[in-house]
Parts: C-alpha cells; structure tokens; sequence
C-alpha cells in the first residue's frame, strides 16, 4: 500500500471539508464539514502510524511513531467531541436569539 | 559857502529817505483813520516834501565829489566798502586832481544846492561856472577803470577820475562763511533817481490831496503811496542785487495795492491782478539773473560792485554773463512794459491819475531801465554791446517803441494814449541802453519823468472837469476853459515829440544820434525805428491834444478849471519839461561849464564800461525835428475842418484790418487770456485727467492687482493647491478605507476563504522559493 | 508484496471511493438529515480505514464516539434548530461564495497533492505478516502510551472536556 493513497485520501476529504465550510450557510453543515476535516486528519495520522510502524525503530523510549499515530488521533476524537458539543450549544443559543441559523446572518462584526 | 560846516555830509546817511518814507507810512497805517484827511495827507506831504529837499543837498554833496574826489586810502576804503577790491593806483597822491576847471566848478555846484523846489541843479540859474572842458573832451567818454589789480587809467586834466561811490554797509545776515552785507550805495545815477522819484512824488502828493478829496478810502491811498516812495527809494539806493529784488517786489505790490484803489469795480481789480501777474512773470527772469550773476562772478557776494566789477573783468565768462543779463532783462521786460509783457500798463489806467503819474510813467516803471542802467557792464560785457550785431535788448526796445507808437492812435481813452505812450518811450531808454548810449537813455528817463508826469496830470485835471471820464470822445474845445491846463498840456506835449527846445528833444535827440553812431558801429535798424516812432509820437500827441482840447465840447459836463493845488504841481513840472533839457546841452557855449553837466555827474566812472557817447549831429537833430513837425500837422490835420481823411480806416479794407488790429492790442491781449485759458482750462484739465487716470490709476492697480494677486493666490494656491492636497490625502485614506471596508464583510466564511486562500497562496510561493533555491 | 496486499487495496479504494462520494454528499445535499446521514457513511468508511491499518481501537473508538455520539449530537442540535426536514434551498451560500469555495477547494487539493506526491512519491509499506502488537497499536500498548509518555496531555484534554461540558451546559441553558 503506498502511503500516498492514504494521504491523497486525507487531501481530498481534507479539501471537500474545506468547502463544505466555505460554501454551506446553515451552521450545522458547517460543523459537518469541520468533522470531514477532522476525520481527514485521523486519517492521515493512523496512516502514518502504520508507516512508522513497519518501517522506522522506536522513537523516544517505550512509545514508537506506530503508537504516536492512534494516540494522536485519540486526543484530536476527543477535542472533535467537544468542540462540537460546544458549537452546537453555540447555534442552539444563536438559534433561540435570531430564529435561525444562518451563519450569514452573524456580520454584526461587519465594518 | 562852504556846506561842509553847515550842513552834515549826507552821502553816506541817505538811508534816511526810505526810513522818512516808511516811518510816514507807518504813521499813516496806525493812526490815518482817527486822523482827518488833512492831516494824513498832511504827514506825507511833509515826510515826502523832507525827501526832496533832502534829495537837493544830496545832489550837491554829490557834485562836489565828482569835483572833488577823495584820495587814496580814502579812496580805497571806499572802493572797498562798496564790495569792489580797491586798486593799488588809489594809493597814488592825486596832486593833478585840483585843477582850475575843478575849482571853479565847484563854486558852481555849491550854488546847486540851494533847496529850492523850482531850481534844477547845475541849470543855467545861478552862475555859470568857468569854461572846463571843451566838447571835444567831454565827447569822449572819462576813461574808466578797469578791473581791480588793474592800474588806474590815466587821466586826462584831473576830470574823470573814477570817482567811487558812497556806500554805507552792515552785515545782513551770514551763510556759512559768507557774509552778505546790506546798505546804502550813492552815485550820480542814485542820486539822480533821489531827485526825480522825490520831485515827482512830492508833486503827486500835492495834487493827491485835491484829486482825491473825500475819496472812500483816503488813508490807504497816502499811506501806498508813502510805501510806494519808500520802497522806490530803497531800490534805488540798494548796494547788492538782494536788495534790488526786494525793492522790487515791494513796489510792485505798491503798484497793485494802487492800481486797485477802487476795487470795488470789478474792472480795477482785473488790471491790478494783470499788473501784478504780468510783473511776476518777468520777475522769474529776474530772481534767475540774480542767481546767475551771484554765481558767475565767483558765488561770493551780491554786491553790484563786485558784480560789475567781474563783469568788467579780461576773463568773465561772457556766457554766464549773456544768460544773466537776458534772464535780467527778462524781468525788466515786464517791469518796464517792453514788448511783449507790455499789456499791464494799459489797464494799469484803472488807478487813480496821480497813481498813473507817479508809478506808471516817472517811477516804477523806470525800475527797469535803471536796473539796466546800474548793471550796465553785465549787459555791456554779456551781450557785447560795444561790438558789431544787432543786440536783444536794443532790439526789444525798438519794437516796444512801435508797439507803443502805434497802439497809441487807436485809443479813445486819454489816460491809454499816454500809457502807450509810455511803453513807447520806455522802449526809447532801452533801445538807448541797448546800443551803448547809457547816458542818453538815463537821461531820457530823467526827461521823460517830467513831462510824462505833467502829461498824466493835465489829463488828471481834465477829467476832474469833466466829471471823471477819460474817454476823448467826451471832451473837447477845453482849451478855452483850461487854460493853465491846456498851456501845460502843450508844454508837455511839445517836449514828448521832441521838439526844440523842450526837454524831450535833447534827450531823445542823443538816443538817435546814440543809434546812429554806436560804439564804433551805427544801429541803423533803432535810428529807423527810432525816427518812425518819433514821427508816430507826434501825430498821436497831435490827436490827443486836438481831441480833447480842440473843436467842440462833447460832453455833458461843465468844465472849469482846477484847483490851485492841481495846476501848481502841473506848472512845476511843465516849467521843469521846458528847461531840463539844458542839462546836458552838447554845445560850445561860450558861458557854459554848463557842457553834458548830466553826464558828467551821472555817468559813473568807477566801474563802467567804455561807452562812447555820441556827438551831437545836427542833421538828425534837424531831420528828427522835421519829423515831429510833420508828425503833429498829419495829426491835427486829421481832425481839423473839412476832415479829409476821416473815415480812411472804415473804407480801406486794409486800413480798416490795420485799425482793427491795433485797436486790439495786437491780439495779444487774447493770446495771453488764450494761453492763460489753456494753461487754466486744457492744461490744468488735462493734469488733473493725468492725475486721476494716470497716477491715480497706477495707484489703485497697484492695490488692485495685489488684491486680485491676493485672491488668485488664495482660490488657486491656497484652496486649490495646499487644500486639495491636504482635502486629498484625507479623501483618499478615506477612499480607501471605504474600498477596504468592503472586505470586512462580518461573514466568517468570506474570511475563512481568504484565510485559506492565502494559505494556499504562501504554500506555493514557498514551494517555487524552495523549488528555485535546490534548483540554483 | 503487491499482490498480497492486493485485497487490501480493492478494499481500500472501495471504501475510499464510498467515502469521497459520501463527503461530497456532506457538502453537497439540500437535507439536512441526509447531510448527517452521509456524514455517518464518511465516518464509517473512516473505520473501515482504521481497521485496514491494523489499528483496531481506533476504529472502534471511531465508530462509539463518532458515529455514536458526534451524529447524535448533531442530530439532536438540528432538531433543536428545527432545521427544515426535507429539501430546503437555504442551505448553500450563493453562487459567487460556492464558486469561490470551489476554488479554494481545488486549489488547496492541487497544492497539497503535489507536496504528497512530491514528498512521499511512491512509498510503500505492507501490512502482511505484521501483528497489532508489532505495529504497536493494541489498545494496552496505546493505554500504556497515554497513561505514561502523554498523561499530561491527556489530564489537559480531561479539563478541556470538563470546560467545554460544562461550557456547553452554561450555553445552551435556557433562561
């Protein structure tokens, strides 16, 4: 397997995530698109941990690369988790303000 | 008779006449008003009656100088007090000096002192003096001196010594380190002049007193004319140019205080304004010819004596000393009515008679011709009269003499037909002084004084019958009721034409043969011209006298006649007229030391130039008499029965321009009001238009062209250029920060695309960076 | 080598071709629970991927928090949202924000493509024969891992978990 398929792959999920962002209006898409992007990163790094593991020695003391990888991809699950739990309590509140959320619509910041 | 004990030497205190003069004026200023007319005309009777006897004592005291001159450092002191430098042949002892004519001559002048109001002075009353000189001597003229190093001349018998004369100096003011001097200067020329103006004043003074009684304003009358007396006094008696000029001035406003005596007429004062303005005119000439000759003759001193003595000098500058005299001359042309500043004296007439008599025929007028006279080397030396050429100043008097002469015909008024007269008669004593014959005019001047005067006087008389009008057409047929008048006139009249043996014969007489011969070359344009106007004289004096006294009375008045206290003054002066002529007798005469007594007193010695006075020639004096014969026969004939050659002018076109011509003045009357009008009207106009357009304009476009520089300044430089800037740079932050604005949209996912854009952006501008750097 | 890992790459790009359709479905669908759903199937194949890697926990642990508690979430925000059920238009920015998205997309595609391939060109590595254990990715050996090398970002990522907890709870209250 080469490596650069996994990684093409992480691109391209990347870069759909990257416009799910810049292009979808309702908040909630745009929180989607930010799991796509986070889920290209996972990716990305359990690939890699899988390189490293066939291929270079430890790295550091007891943890190898192969280790670093799902660890990694642990904490980055985890922060995902909350970080969506905290945007959607974010529309919710921005939903209850305005009746909608049209992400659009939040250019008070407008100059 | 000794003098010298008796009475004190005056020759060197005669500053007394105009002191007289003006304490009279004085007098009669303060306190005429409170005073009756008896007693105003009374102060200045007297005060000019004190000059005249006054003037007798210093004519003999005179005399006996010329007779008797004084010596060496006497002399020279002398020479020096009067401003000249003193010459070392002064020093000499004059031993030869006393010689038999000089005693016996000064017997004679002792009897000339005698103040008697009739006598003349050296006249044939009185005894003759011993035989001094023959006519031959005394044709030549005494040598005179010449500029001061210079050795004295020699002498010829004692007689013509240069006899200075007396001054009596103080110091007037000081200029730096010059010191100007002021005083008294007395010789045979000022003391001639002490004579006539006295003599003449004293006698209008008597007739004043009748003439003008119960006048509105007596007191002024007295009191200009005591000024007037005083002022020519001081002029003639004045030791430097300074002097002179202030002499001047006073009597010419004398003359305009006079003129307008009755001014309530508007005509009387136009005429003083003429005069006075006419008179300032030649007076630029005059105030010019005092600087210049102060200038030429070393910039030092006033002093005639100095200035007649650098103009005697081998090395004056004979073109300073023309343009000094002619710029002199130029004032004397207006003083003394030569042409063409002539047209005051006309209308001068508008004064009262006695005024007429005193002022415009024996005295001021006269101001000039002494001027000429006393300043003689200036003219002699500058204008080179002593050489071949017509000269300006003989030729004005010629023309004046013609003008004169035949404006003369066409008056209808008396008093203007002897007022041209004058102006003739003055152009006479120019014209003399212009060809050289100084002593004929001066004595001309002295002459015409007499009959002139006695001339305005019986015309005075005439009219104070004929209730105050001088119009001829008026009168008439007078002689029967005037009779002293009328002898008077006659007398006069007969001595104005120059017939023999009246006064005016002699003196004019010497003019001709004074034109005729020249300083060694004949001026036969002034014997012409002179001769004409003699002819002239006497037909227009034979026309006056036909006139007014012959034919019919045409008037509406009842003539008598005058007064005591007019017809004495004119008797005085008709006798006077009559004999004075002798004074200069130019013949042998068995009895007579009596020979050109006048000139021989007169003329100065001391610094004059070497004029040869003419002998005398008979035939001119014969062809001049006929002249004047035939003169007054065309005149009278004109009017007499049958008047075949009236009403000439009306029908001769010619005659008729001829007439109309003369009767206005020459048209110069109306070129002066033309040029005063333009000089009034068009100049002052077109000044005044340079004035407000020109200057004006220059001055307010100056404030303009700053204001509207201003504002260009302010709308283009200020506002367009420094505000713009500054508005610009404003707008164009704001400008742009509008522009920028518009990116700041508040949308988050604008900004993520340009956050990740950029991103990308930098990524591959790393990459060629990093792409270029492995690859170089 | 290829050949043996030859079912492993069928399987990879098939899961991998179902995950690139089902995210361009994310981005691209007008309902929003479909949107979800389709997110499920990226997630899954996601596991899938994890598991064709030998990393057993990670695929699991995937598919429990993920799927099972991120989608819940997400769920339970839309219908909290009363987001429209069904096709609705309002969901997609307007043409010029798209087509600039779009843009940004390909660029970032091309630019990362390049650097991968330039980087990693055809490297390979083979899974045959390899163990979890070899690979070091048991769940022991990543607990080991955690517990020891990384306790301190994992105490950090307790307290980031309790902050945003309790974040989220002070957000969404409703008073």
């Amino acid at each position: 397997m080469l490596i650069n398929q996994f990684l093409f792959l992480a691109a391209i999920l990347f870069c759909i995530g990257v416009y799910g962002v810049l292009a979808r209006k309702n908040g909630v898409m745009v929180l989607m698109s930010i799991e796509l992007i986070l889920n290209s990163v996972n990716i990305n790094l359990v690939a890699f941990a899988a390189l490293w593991g066939t291929r270079a020695p430890a790295v550091g003391t007891e943890a190898t690369a192969a280790t670093i990888g799902p660890v990694f991809a642990l904490f980055v699950i985890a922060v995902a988790a909350a970080e969506v739990g905290v945007g959607l309590a974010l529309i919710l509140m921005l939903y209850r303000n305005r009746r909608s959320i049209d992400i659009d619509d939040l250019d008070l910041m407008k100059g | 008779m000794n003098f010298a004990i008796t009475i004190p030497y005056l020759l060197d205190k005669v500053w007394i006449f105009p002191a007289i003069m003006a304490g009279s004026f004085l007098i009669i200023l303060f306190f005429g008003k409170r005073l009756s007319e008896r007693l105003t005309s009374g102060i200045g009777i007297v005060a000019v009656t004190a000059c005249f006897v006054l003037s007798l004592v210093v004519a003999g005291q005179w005399i006996a100088r010329v007779d008797h001159p004084p010596t060496g450092a006497e002399m020279a002191a002398q020479e020096a007090e009067c401003g000249a430098t003193p010459s070392e042949a002064n020093a000499e002892d004059r031993a030869s000096e006393d010689a038999s004519d000089d005693g016996s001559t000064s017997v004679g002048s002792g009897d000339q002192g005698e103040s008697e109001p009739a006598a003349d002075t050296g006249s044939e009353e009185g005894s003759l003096p011993a035989v001094g000189v023959g006519p031959g001597e005394s044709a030549s003229a005494p040598p005179v001196e010449t500029a001061a190093p210079a050795a004295a001349s020699a002498e010829e018998g004692g007689e013509g010594e240069a006899v200075p004369p007396v001054c009596a100096t103080f110091t007037w003011f000081q200029s730096g380190e010059r010191e100007f001097g002021a005083g008294t200067l007395l010789d045979g020329l000022s003391a001639m002049m002490l004579f006539t103006v006295t003599l003449i004043s004293m006698l209008v003074h008597w007739y004043s007193k009748e003439y003008l009684r119960d006048d509105r304003r007596f007191t002024h009358y007295y009191a200009f004319l005591s000024l007037f007396t005083a002022s020519m006094l001081f002029y003639v008696l004045g030791t430097n140019t300074l002097q002179m000029l202030v002499g001047w001035e006073l009597v010419g406003v004398c003359s305009f205080a006079l003129i307008g005596h009755w001014w309530e007429e508007r005509a009387n004062t136009n005429a003083a304004l003429k005069a006075f303005l006419t008179n300032r005119v030649g007076d630029v000439g005059l105030i010019l010819g005092v600087i210049i000759t102060f200038y030429a003759a070393g910039a030092k001193s006033f002093d005639i004596a100095w200035i007649n003595e650098y103009a005697l000098s081998p090395n004056a500058s004979t073109g300073l000393l023309v343009v000094g005299a002619l710029c002199l001359f130029a004032g004397v042309t207006s003083k003394s009515g030569q042409f063409p500043l002539h047209t005051w004296l006309p209308d001068a007439m508008a004064g009262p008679t006695p005024v007429s008599a005193l002022i415009h025929a024996a005295t001021m007028v006269v101001a000039g011709v002494y001027l000429i006279a006393r300043l003689y080397p200036v003219f002699y030396s500058g204008l080179e009269i002593g050489s071949r050429g017509i000269h300006y100043v003989a030729l004005i008097g010629g023309i004046t003499c013609l003008v004169g002469a035949s404006l003369a015909f066409v008056q209808q008024d008396l008093k203007k037909v002897l007022a041209y007269s004058t102006i003739s008669q003055l152009g006479y004593m120019v014209m003399a002084l212009g060809v050289g014959a100084w002593t004929a005019g001066v004595f001309h001047l002295f002459t015409h004084a007499m009959f002139k005067a006695c001339l305005f006087l019986c015309a005075g008389s005439v009219s104070h019958a004929c209730h105050h009008t001088f119009d001829m057409r008026e009168m008439g047929g007078l002689h029967k009721k005037m009779k002293t008048t009328h002898i008077c006139f006659i007398v006069s009249g007969l001595a104005l034409a120059g017939i023999v043996p009246f006064a005016g014969f002699w003196s004019k007489d010497e003019i001709l043969v004074g034109s005729y011969e020249g300083q060694g070359s004949p001026y036969t344009i002034m014997l012409v011209m002179g001769l004409i106007t003699a002819f002239m004289t006497a037909c227009y004096m034979g026309r006056a006298y036909y006139l007014t006294f012959r034919g019919e009375y045409r008037g509406h008045a009842h003539p008598h006649e005058s007064p005591k206290l007019i017809t004495v003054p004119l008797g005085i002066l008709a006798t006077l007229s009559a004999f004075v002529g002798f004074l200069n007798w130019p013949f042998y005469f068995p009895s007579a030391g009596l020979v050109h007594r006048f000139e021989h007193y007169v003329q100065p010695t001391f610094l004059f130039p070497p004029v040869e006075v003419a002998k005398f020639n008979p035939y001119i004096a014969v062809f001049s008499i006929l002249l004047a014969v035939l003169g007054g026969v065309i005149g009278i004939g004109y009017f007499a029965k049958g008047r075949p050659l009236a009403g000439l002018t009306d029908r001769v076109a010619p005659l008729r321009w001829g007439y109309q011509f003369l009767e206005n003045k020459l048209y110069l009357d109306k070129l002066y009001d033309g040029l005063g009008e333009l000089m009034r009207g068009r100049i002052a106009a077109a000044m005044y238009w340079i004035n407000m357009n020109i200057i004006d304009k220059v001055v307010v476009g100056a404030g303009v062209a700053s204001r509207v520089a201003g504002g260009l300044v302010y709308r283009y430089v200020d506002q367009g250029i420094v505000d713009n800037v500054v508005n610009g740079s404003g707008a164009a932050s704001e400008s742009s920060g509008q522009f920028l604005r518009r990116s700041q949209t508040g949308k988050v996912q604008q900004y993520a695309s340009l956050l990740f854009g950029g991103a990308v952006a930098f990524v591959v501008v790393l990459l060629i960076t990093i792409r270029l750097a492995s690859n170089v | 080598m290829t050949e043996e890992m030859l079912p492993v790459n069928i399987a990879f790009f098939a899961i991998a071709a179902i995950m690139v359709f089902s995210a361009i479905r994310v981005v691209t669908t007008k309902n929003v629970v479909h949107a979800a759903l389709w997110l499920v199937g990226v997630l899954a194949g996601a596991a899938a991927q994890f598991i064709l890697l030998a990393s057993e926990f990670m695929a699991v642990t995937q598919v429990l928090v993920y799927i099972g508690a991120i989608v819940v979430l997400f769920l339970f925000g839309i219908m909290l949202t009363r987001a429209e059920l069904g096709k609705s238009d309002d969901l997609d920015n307007d043409r010029p924000q798209r087509l600039v998205a779009g843009g940004v997309a390909v660029a970032l595609a091309l630019v990362m493509g390049y650097v991968l391939w330039d980087a990693f060109r055809a490297q390979s590595f083979s899974l045959v024969g390899s163990t979890t254990a070899q690979l070091g990715q048991t769940t022991g050996q990543i607990s080991d891992s955690i517990f020891s090398t990384y306790l301190v970002p994992f105490e950090a990522l307790s307290v980031l978990l309790l902050a945003a907890l309790i974040g989220a709870i002070v957000l969404a209250r409703r008073d």
